[in-house]
């Protein structure tokens, strides 16, 4: 079973990341899914009908705009579990900015969920952001990993985990 | 100067210890070399053509004499006894080894310094103006605010992966020595009619293969806005900006596609919501932080003297010492504090890498700003080192213990004090040599007499279109191109790096590298020929075109 690391703990991720290919055949796989935007946006009404039996979440590209998703999803936004944000390269980091909007601007509380192709010398950065959850494409050693959410003790910058900059709390 | 905290000082810790384990792992092959490639960029280390190459920050250009002895000491333990200044303010080592940059990172923390974010797609080394804190025509010192960007850009959680590398400058005088229209952002200090300090903000700036003038998006933003306005432009560049083609990723090209009214309207907007979503205000600058920071910046305590006398001796010296003399008129600049003088040190003797300085080069420059300043020196974007408060009656013991040094080259401002990157005997992205060709022009024009008589002329020679040597902005820019795995040089003429900031003009075809010397001197000979009394060369350029220098330099030999 694939894992993943959730506030810091190495978990099961038994959730499936449905992508436009696997749509096509028009059966959604089994289990907990994470569905795209569009998808979500198209057939909202019976997919809120028809999976009360398994967790539903939405995952964004990192061209998509966090603002359509908002719009988009207007109340169900909070009810969402978890909205996961795609890194098609690891070196894309509009996903950085998608993630603080979600937390910052819209408040969202669920778990946000980097999946795709970021690396563990991110993840101090992506955490400061409000990512939560991060899912790896490859099997890592995810106990390694989590060291380097606490690569610093200490940050200059307002961010998703910090709403105060060091200048207003420690100086 | 900006004295490290505890928090300070433990971030940059963590760094250095970050960086030892990221190098661990690489050299452990748990890393790959894709995904280490802007892990070893944000920590400075490029992989150069003959060896690896560390960047090390400058923060604005400001360094202490024990970072100098520091880096003096590093040169040699780890490098070969010199380093390169360069015109983004900071210093290169051009020979260290990969598996020893986290211990090099190590000694510089323990003098307060850093490598971090000198290179890769991430917010680079703020820079300004050199004269600082001295400038007879500064609004307001512009460094506690280069000091505040620094501290917000360093390890800025959202901004570490931008489309492509992030430039901001501050001007903080009337005249730009910073050529801050230049940078992706540019930022002028400016008062407003109620006397209050603000921000007159400039984006889209930049050198490069697209050189591009940077356009006005907010013309007074109030002080305590500063971050969260950078915040704005930041993240609209971050998602906005081109990621497909690394030559059309810069914010020039973003704001040139919009416009600078749309991208100055998408900021704008931007902004009003992160301030709006700030209850309390969170990241609005407090005053005891503005004046925490600007109490680092301390002035020395300046005697009272009377200005005319010492000038009068200053003259006096002067006046049976023509060496001397040159130096006085070249290298040294009045303070607006009476009495005082700044002074550039050279780094361009002819012969020598323009920018380059050995290890005891670096000592003696400590000891000149131990001995007759107050420990402090600052590196300038034309690849130079300048001491500021010197009383100017020390002038004459100050000018022969750095001439002892080789430091004082009596160029300044001439065409002999060209900018010019380390090109293709170092870099891996040159297409040609720039090195040699600096050298050949300083030897033809040899004659000090006649160097100053041509005035105040910008020479600026970069390897390839990256832009490193700023040839858009000298008055005379040199290019280095590859035509068939040869080096030849395009001409460029009329750029200028000042508030009037102009784009150069290409004078035509490129010439060979045996040409390009003689070229030049064509150049200047037609400027010699239609100058008006005094006039310098931009503004000869200016008044009669490109025609006839074009004529001069490409006529048939009869």
């Amino acid at each position: 079973m694939h894992k993943m690391l959730s506030h810091g703990v190495v978990v099961e991720d038994n959730w499936t990341v449905v992508t436009a290919p696997d749509l096509e055949s028009g059966v959604l796989p089994a289990g907990d899914i994470l569905l795209p935007l569009n998808y979500w946006l198209e057939k909202r009404d019976e997919l809120l009908l028809q999976q009360a039996d398994r967790a539903v979440g939405v995952w964004i590209d990192s061209h998509e705009e966090v603002e359509a998703l908002v719009e988009g999803l207007a109340d169900d936004l909070a009810r969402l579990p978890v909205v996961a944000i795609n890194f098609p390269k690891f070196v894309d980091g509009r996903g950085f900015s998608s993630a603080r909007l979600l937390r910052d601007r819209y408040q969202y509380q669920g778990e946000v969920r980097a999946i795709g192709e970021f690396i563990r010398d991110q993840l101090f950065l992506m955490q400061r952001c409000g990512f939560s959850q991060f899912s790896f494409a490859n099997e890592i050693d995810l106990q390694a990993a989590a060291a380097s959410l606490k690569d610093f003790s200490e940050a200059y910058q307002t961010a998703a985990d910090q709403p105060q900059p060091l200048f207003k709390r420690l100086r | 100067m900006y004295i490290y905290d505890q928090y300070d000082q433990t971030l940059v810790d963590e760094r250095v210890a970050q960086y030892r384990d990221q190098t661990a792992r690489y050299l452990d092959g748990q890393i790959s070399d894709e995904e280490f490639l802007p892990l070893r960029l944000q920590n400075g280390l490029y992989i150069q053509r003959l060896a690896p190459m560390l960047r090390i920050a400058v923060p604005y250009g400001l360094l202490s004499s024990r970072q100098l002895r520091a880096l003096a000491e590093i040169s040699r333990k780890f490098d070969k006894g010199y380093v390169h200044f360069t015109t983004r303010q900071n210093i290169q080592l051009n020979w260290p080894q990969l598996e020893e940059v986290p211990d090099i990172l190590a000694e510089l923390a323990k003098v307060q310094m850093h490598a971090i974010q000198t290179s890769g797609n991430c917010i680079r080394n703020t820079t300004t103006d050199q004269f600082a804190g001295v400038a007879a025509d500064e609004i307001e010192d512009p460094r506690p605010w280069c000091e505040i960007i620094r501290q917000w850009s360093t390890i800025h959680p959202e901004f570490a992966f931008l489309p492509r590398k992030f430039k901001i400058a501050v001007c903080g005088s009337e005249q730009d020595r910073a050529a801050f229209l230049l940078h992706d952002i540019g930022i002028q200090l400016v008062k407003n009619s109620a006397g209050e300090t603000g921000f007159h903000i400039y984006a889209g700036g930049g050198l490069g293969r697209t050189p591009v003038i940077a356009s006005s998006i907010r013309e007074f933003l109030p002080r305590q806005y500063l971050l969260s306005y950078l915040d704005a432009i930041l993240r609209v560049y971050n998602r906005y900006g081109n990621r497909d083609n690394k030559y059309k990723a810069r914010i020039k090209i973003l704001v040139k596609a919009w416009t600078a009214e749309v991208f100055a309207e998408r900021v704008e907007a931007e902004w009003q919501q992160i301030i709006a979503g700030q209850g309390d205000a969170a990241t609005q600058l407090t005053e005891r932080e503005i004046e925490r920071v600007k109490g680092c910046f301390t002035l020395p305590d300046y005697q009272q003297l009377d200005a005319a006398a010492v000038n009068a001796e200053l003259q006096t010296q002067a006046a049976d010492n023509l060496p001397f003399s040159r130096w006085l008129s070249r290298n040294v600049r009045d303070q607006k504090q009476p009495g005082y003088a700044a002074v550039t040190l050279s780094l361009k003797p002819a012969g020598v890498a323009p920018g380059d300085v050995t290890d005891r080069q670096l000592e003696s420059i400590a000891n000149l700003a131990d001995q007759f300043s107050n420990g402090e020196v600052r590196s300038t974007h034309n690849q130079n080192v300048v001491i500021t408060d010197i009383l100017k009656s020390q002038l004459f013991d100050f000018w022969q213990q750095a001439k002892a040094a080789g430091l004082a080259t009596p160029t300044i401002g001439t065409i002999n004090d060209m900018i010019c990157c380390p090109g293709g005997d170092y870099c891996s992205l040159a297409n040609a040599k720039s090195i040699p060709v600096a050298e050949a022009i300083q030897r033809k024009f040899d004659d000090l007499d006649y160097v100053y008589d041509l005035g105040d002329l910008e020479l600026n020679i970069s390897g390839c279109m990256n832009a490193c040597g700023h040839h858009h902005i000298g008055h005379i820019g040199i290019l280095g191109v590859d035509k068939k795995g040869e080096e030849w040089y395009q001409i460029q003429l009329g750029g200028s790096a000042s508030k009037q900031a102009a784009l150069a003009k290409v004078l035509g075809p490129s010439l060979s590298r045996d040409e390009v010397v003689e070229g030049i001197e064509k150049i200047v000979d037609v400027f010699v020929d239609n100058r008006l009394e005094g006039e310098p060369f931009l503004a000869t350029y200016q008044r009669i075109g490109m025609d006839k220098f074009k004529e001069r330099v490409y006529a048939q030999d009869a």
